[in-house]
């Protein structure tokens, strides 16, 4: 790294603080707002401090939730997206481990073939088949189910390819040394492979955590019971259009909540996601 | 311990080409055969055949005393060492070592016990917890060799283990592979394009070349009868002085008995050339050259001369890894060197000579 002298040390340094508060102000603001009481927000006259309404605004966000719209607490909707980002996560690696593995590793007809439909799933996201994906949704009885949450989005080629691009990277040699060993192709997969794709898979999980966590249009349609929502979908249904108040104190604390998870996972994941960037082990 | 019979062994890509030719060898039990051959000869390819790593065409191969064509790897009780090693990199050396014993269900105690033996025997003992990255070309190179012996296999497989590590760590591994091999007594079969690394290491050399075995043999005899003028040319460096007889070549004279066919083409070592001031002995052969360029490397020194009035004779074009038409290479002891540009004699007798037939497939004895 160049060391800068003097005054050009300091512009940069009040340019990443910039960049730093207008990243973090809005944040900021949104957890004041969580700590004062509605009335105080709803007259325009908020303070720019916490509020001393800390406490019960969480726990009422949590356990009970806006006594308007949508009744159920936020606690429920945490859950709801956990376990959805999860099955996301961690089905896509598990399914595209395995078709990455069965692509790159055997020999098999139209192996080449397969490689190509699962690549040209890329051009298919969900939005642009949202009807009929919708629709086997509903015919396989989806709905409202966690399956129906999840499933559809595990569906994807993007991690099959970059498994795909890790295994070929592994050399020959390892394959047939484990051959020479005596491991068949289940302990090769388990005892070489995986191990060596440990800090792949966590850059994977990180991503696709956050991509299943912050999923918005799919929830929507396939969930219409209040207690199958995710909570990107709760905040937007506690906003209330019409003439009632908004519980803004409450909104605000489940906009905190909702942001929360990604945070923790990127901070815990982290380590070994620059340890896989750094470490060049093969 | 066992014997390794290959019958006839072929391999065809299944893009037609064919890269084994029938190939038909025997080693015996405990023997160190070395497969030598430039670079894309097939010897890789045949000792992946051994190996079971590569399918056989047709042929048999033979360990033991069992056929063992559709036999799986691991169950033909053979060892590799890879060029790369190919240690499992998450391992622990223990581990690495240790992977091929757990797989075959073999009893914890017996598996440490092996695995410490190995590792006092290559001198690997205080490393046996780190991790592959952490160690040396050379001790990486041990463990792989590590990972082979304690599995005590009827057959221990080499695939140019040594062209990763430096010149001084090369020769130091042959030497204590060769040792280990005595000592172990497992017939072993070792790929290699170092013509050196093969003399010193085997019992039975295999010069391979284009899919086909040029020679088989003791090292020493190939090396004072090539079959053929590639073995000539390969074995031995520098490479031995080919030149093919016309009955008109400049600067060749043969004393009197001496004279060969014509149409035959003549092949001297350039250790076996002396540079004299005289005629050769009887029925020997002398070159009168020109100086083109010296080689000093200390012990020895080597004359590159082009014959007087060869210049015309050029024609003849060189294949690969022999000299140019009309080059002769003449090795004399010590540091003292005629001048550049100089004219020389260099003389060989008679039972220094190779004669090999004009396409150089055969050997024509004196």
């Amino acid at each position: 790294m160049v060391e800068r002298e003097g005054i050009r040390r300091y512009v940069a340094h009040v340019i990443l603080w910039v960049g730093i508060a207008v990243v973090a102000f809005p944040v900021y603001l949104a957890f004041v707002a969580s700590t004062q009481d509605n009335a105080v927000i709803a007259n325009g006259q908020m303070s720019l401090l916490p509020g001393s309404h800390f406490l019960e605004t969480y726990y009422r966000t949590i356990f009970v939730g806006t006594s308007g719209t949508t009744r159920e607490p936020v606690g429920m909707m945490l859950f709801n997206s956990l376990i959805m980002a999860m099955s996301i996560a961690l089905g896509k690696i598990f399914i595209s481990i395995l078709s990455a593995y069965a692509i790159v590793f055997f020999r098999f007809p139209f192996r080449m073939t397969v490689f190509w439909i699962i690549f040209i799933t890329l051009m298919l996201p969900v939005e642009v088949r949202i009807y009929p994906t919708y629709k086997i949704a509903a015919d396989l009885n989806l709905l409202d189910s966690y399956s129906g949450l999840a499933l559809p989005l595990i569906a994807s080629a993007t991690a099959t390819l970059l498994f795909r691009q890790f295994f070929m990277t592994v050399p020959d040699e390892l394959l047939e040394a484990s051959r020479i060993d005596g491991a068949g192709p289940f302990r090769f997969f388990k005892d070489t492979l995986l191990p060596l794709s440990r800090t792949n898979m966590a850059a994977l999980f990180v991503i696709l955590f956050i991509y299943g966590w912050n999923q918005y249009l799919w929830p929507l349609l396939i969930t219409t019971r209040d207690d199958m929502q995710t909570i990107q979908v709760g905040i937007r249904k506690m906003i209330v259009t019409s003439d009632a108040l908004t519980e803004w104190p409450i909104v605000m604390a489940t906009a905190i909540l909702a942001m929360l998870p990604p945070v923790f996972v990127v901070i815990v994941m982290q380590k070994l996601f620059v340890r896989g960037l750094v470490e060049t082990e093969k | 311990m066992a014997n390794v019979t290959l019958r006839n062994v072929r391999k065809t890509y299944p893009g037609g080409v064919e890269a084994i030719k029938g190939i038909t060898f025997d080693v015996p039990d405990g023997q160190f055969c070395v497969l030598v051959g430039p670079s894309g000869c097939g010897k890789s390819t045949l000792l992946r055949m051994v190996a079971g790593l590569e399918t056989v065409t047709s042929g048999e191969i033979d360990i033991g005393g069992r056929v063992v064509n559709q036999v799986e790897p691991a169950d033909r009780d053979i060892a590799m060492v890879f060029q790369n090693y190919a240690l499992y990199p998450h391992m622990s050396v223990y581990n690495n070592m240790a992977y091929g014993l757990r797989n075959r269900g073999m009893a914890k105690p017996e598996i440490d016990k092996r695995v410490r033996e190995a590792a006092q025997i290559l001198e690997i003992g205080p490393m046996l917890e780190r991790k592959p990255r952490q160690l040396s070309g050379g001790q990486r190179q041990r463990v792989a060799m590590g990972r082979a012996i304690v599995r005590q296999p009827k057959v221990f497989l080499f695939d140019e283990p040594l062209s990763n590590l430096d010149a001084k760590l090369r020769i130091a591994m042959r030497v204590e592979i060769r040792k280990l091999q005595r000592r172990l007594n497992t017939t072993s079969i070792y790929v290699t394009h170092d013509q050196l690394e093969a003399m010193t290491l085997a019992d039975i050399l295999v010069v391979m070349n284009g899919g086909v075995v040029e020679q088989i043999g003791n090292p020493l005899d190939i090396y004072q009868k090539p079959a053929t003028t590639f073995v000539a040319s390969f074995i031995g460096a520098p490479p031995m002085n080919l030149t093919p007889l016309r009955g008109d070549e400049a600067g060749i004279r043969f004393t009197s008995g001496g004279s060969v066919p014509a149409g035959t083409i003549l092949g001297v070592r350039p250790e076996d050339l002396t540079v004299s001031t005289g005629d050769a002995p009887e029925g020997g052969v002398s070159y009168d050259l020109i100086v083109e360029a010296i080689e000093r490397v200390g012990a020895e020194t080597f004359v590159y001369g082009s014959r007087s009035g060869a210049k015309e004779a050029a024609a003849v074009s060189a294949k690969p890894g022999e000299l140019p038409p009309g080059e002769i290479i003449v090795r004399i002891p010590g540091q003292a060197a005629p001048a550049i540009g100089a004219a020389i004699r260099a003389v060989a007798p008679r039972d220094k000579l190779h004669l090999f037939a004009a396409d150089g497939r055969s050997r024509i004895d004196l």
